[in-house]
């Protein structure tokens, strides 16, 4: 094994905030050090890259445990709008871009942005639904050509 | 780990990366020397990158990211990867005479 990294390819999985900005960091991060990277989003992951979606990415504030609020509070109307209004709202302060802007951002750092195939099938979804930076719908099969050479992190 | 080593004919210190420990000992000469051995030769924009960055470290202690130039230097981002092919945010703080910016985003 080198003992640097060279290449990374991550996949995005989950649509929730907490989901989505990890992988964000993670590939911008890859970038700024020089690390070629490849963003693969696939499932409900595919909300980052949704022209309509992507600037209502929410919190999951059911079954997250590591927000400290009380479950059934969790599920109340409202409450996964003002937790993730705060959030953005923290994240604001810390200059942490939105969503949208970083992931336009990565796209611009020559990181390459992919849906899964089987995902879009799934959800009926289209190239078109996406927004200009995603270069491609691919197979998994494709994928791994793309990834080839590099550490593959899924989130 | 600090090196001593020589730089546009003055002796400076840098550190395992190549960063300068002691910006005070950076000139403008040295910037071109360090660029040219990066393979880049220094046009207007990257020394409106390269000075930018150089002064976000004296006033705020460390240098800018890329998200922070893409921002607020006026070279946006997609500018800086092909100034600065590699690593824009740690190539423009190597030739600016400062430590490696520091910053998650």
């Amino acid at each position: 094994m080198p003992d640097t990294i060279e290449k990374v390819s991550i996949i995005v999985s989950k649509g929730s905030l907490e989901g989505i900005y990890p992988a964000l960091i993670m590939a911008n991060g890859a970038r700024a050090e020089g690390i070629e990277a490849n963003l693969f989003f696939t499932f409900f992951g595919l909300d980052a890259i949704h022209k309509e979606r992507h600037e209502h990415i929410k919190l999951a504030t059911v079954g997250n445990p590591g927000l400290h609020i009380p479950t059934m509070a969790g599920g109340l109307p409202g409450v996964s709008t003002v937790m993730t209004h705060y959030m953005n709202h923290k994240m604001e302060k810390l200059d942490i871009p939105s969503i949208p802007e970083f992931v336009e951002m990565i796209a611009d750092t020559g990181c390459g942005m992919y849906a899964c195939q089987a995902s879009v099938d799934l959800f009926g979804m289209e190239k078109n639904d996406f927004i200009d930076q995603v270069q491609d719908i691919i197979t998994v099969g494709e994928f791994y050509e793309i990834a080839a050479g590099g550490s593959i992190i899924f989130t | 780990m600090t090196t001593t080593t020589t730089v546009a004919g003055t002796t400076v210190d840098l550190d395992d990366e190549g960063f300068f420990t002691d910006p005070t000992q950076w000139n403008e000469d040295m910037a071109r020397e360090m660029a040219a051995e990066e393979g880049i030769e220094l046009t207007d924009r990257h020394w409106t990158v390269v000075r930018f960055t150089r002064n976000e470290y004296l006033q705020k202690g460390t240098g800018a990211t890329v998200r922070m130039l893409g921002k607020a230097s006026g070279v946006p981002v997609k500018e800086l990867y092909q100034l600065f092919p590699k690593a824009p945010a740690k190539t423009a703080a190597r030739i600016a005479g400062i430590p490696k910016p520091r910053g998650c985003i």
